[in-house]
């Protein structure tokens, strides 16, 4: 009996565990966080350079390309979400755990989040600089950013969980996710646009955008771990 | 006592029989021996059981003759099994109790019934802390080593120490000593007798004779082959 009220004290115990590992792995050597951040950072820095210095041209692009920089970043990454789990056996054993996958996969997601979304948002503000961002839309950007990276993980995890068995799934991975990205970019980027124009609603793409995240948390999880359960095979 | 009845098992994989009309009984406290020629279904029969294949036919059921623990019975059989196969499943960026302490963590351990010679079934087999296991299987002095710097035996060292961090009944272990020398072996050989004298259950694909206390053999032959 002790050790049954033992484990019902640490029920969620394991997902801290998985969450921890999932973060280590990414931030230790050859996990990739740095690769994400890296890539949107060399975007932004040359589309000056190759636009040349007008800055009203600029301020008037950056919402957009710093949106597609993330977008594409974020792809960058996806392949790390389930791959290496599987090719070492590991994903086997989370199938065999007696945890819900959906759970599972919840938790993964966040901890690529967290280590592939959330360093985007925190290198924008100073990448803003580069591209002539007043400070309206760089917190209009921020808060997009915010609520649409985590559906971009979501739904990139959908597609991972997909192309999991494929060998050399990465490209189809990307074509795979990028279509169904496209509402998110078009309402993170509407968002932004709202902000600084008078004349619309400033808050419906925003809503719209929260929408569409919310839409992909309940969806996602559920797709993929479905995916998995039935493709293992 | 837990008993797993397998009655005409077949699994088939692009529209052919890899195992076909396999049937075994197996009670706690017995290992079964799987040999059999390459590509005669060994590791196919395992991932099977462990939930990784279906099953294309045939009925496998795991039988608890307990009353106390519904939730247990629920469970599908895969729950219920520990699986060792030829990927480790070991992350060379973590750390050796890193890697342990996930497994520790992450799976759910599912108790079984061990003694029915005394009467009353017994409950005792809590799960052990990753530092003794690490102790156990003689991996303590380098736990905070990245598991990238072990050779190849530790690494299945490593891989089987998941064996002991989480209590499951029913082991699947294919070619579980192919890497090890004759010490490892031995280790390995003796944490299967251990596991056995609480009442477990071990499915073994081996090419090697493994000294185990209480066992019976499965021999599949190479039904794949076109006839």
């Amino acid at each position: 009996m002790q050790s049954r009220s033992n484990t019902s004290d640490r029920k969620l115990h394991w997902a801290r565990a998985l969450l921890m590992r999932d973060i280590r792995l990414a931030i230790r050597v050859g996990g990739g966080t740095l690769i994400g951040v890296l890539f949107f950072t060399t975007v932004i820095t040359i589309v000056p350079f190759g636009l040349g210095p007008d800055m009203k041209l600029l301020s008037v692009i950056a919402p957009g390309i710093l949106w597609i920089g993330a977008l594409l970043a974020c792809l960058l990454g996806l392949d790390r979400l389930l791959q290496s789990d599987h090719d070492d056996g590991s994903l086997e054993l989370m199938l065999m755990s007696g945890r819900p996958l959906e759970l599972i996969i919840l938790i993964k997601c966040l901890a690529h989040w967290l280590t592939t979304g959330l360093p985007l948002i925190l290198a924008t503000p100073i990448l803003a600089l580069f591209l002539n961002l007043d400070a309206a839309q760089l917190g209009a950007v921020l808060l997009s950013l915010l609520v649409g990276t985590p559906a971009l993980t979501l739904i990139g995890m959908t597609g991972a969980a997909i192309t999991v068995h494929l060998r050399r799934g990465g490209l189809l991975l990307a074509v795979l996710v990028l279509p169904l990205t496209i509402p998110i970019l078009i309402f993170g980027v509407a968002t932004v646009g709202a902000a600084s124009d008078p004349l619309v609603p400033a808050l419906t793409p925003f809503l719209a955008l929260c929408g569409l995240s919310l839409l992909s948390l309940a969806i996602a999880p559920v797709a993929a771990a479905f995916s998995l359960r039935v493709l293992q095979h | 006592m837990v008993r797993l009845n397998a009655h005409n098992l077949a699994i088939r994989r692009n529209g052919r029989d890899i195992v076909s009309s396999v049937s075994f009984q197996l009670s706690g406290g017995t290992a079964l021996i799987i040999t059999g020629p390459n590509g005669a279904g060994k590791s196919t029969l395992l991932r099977a059981m462990a939930g990784l294949l279906p099953f294309a036919g045939g009925t496998i059921e795991l039988i608890r003759n307990t009353t106390d623990d519904q939730q247990a019975d629920d469970r599908p059989l895969f729950e219920h099994c520990h699986y060792v196969g030829h990927a480790s499943g070991v992350k060379p960026s973590l750390s050796v109790e890193e890697n342990l302490a996930l497994w520790h963590d992450l799976m759910d351990p599912v108790d079984w019934p061990s003694d029915t010679s005394s009467g009353m079934p017994q409950h005792n087999h809590s799960t052990m802390d990753v530092e003794t296991v690490l102790d156990h299987i003689g991996l303590s002095h380098i736990a905070d080593f990245p598991a990238s710097y072990l050779s190849e035996g530790q690494t299945q060292r490593l891989s089987l120490a998941r064996l002991l961090v989480t209590q499951r009944p029913i082991w699947l272990l294919d070619e579980p000593t192919a890497a090890l020398d004759q010490a490892s072996t031995k280790l390995v050989t003796d944490l299967m007798n251990t596991h056995l004298a609480k009442g477990g259950m071990i499915l073994v694909a081996t090419h090697i004779d493994l000294e185990l206390s209480n066992r019976t053999a499965l021999s599949l032959g190479a039904i794949g082959e076109p006839s």
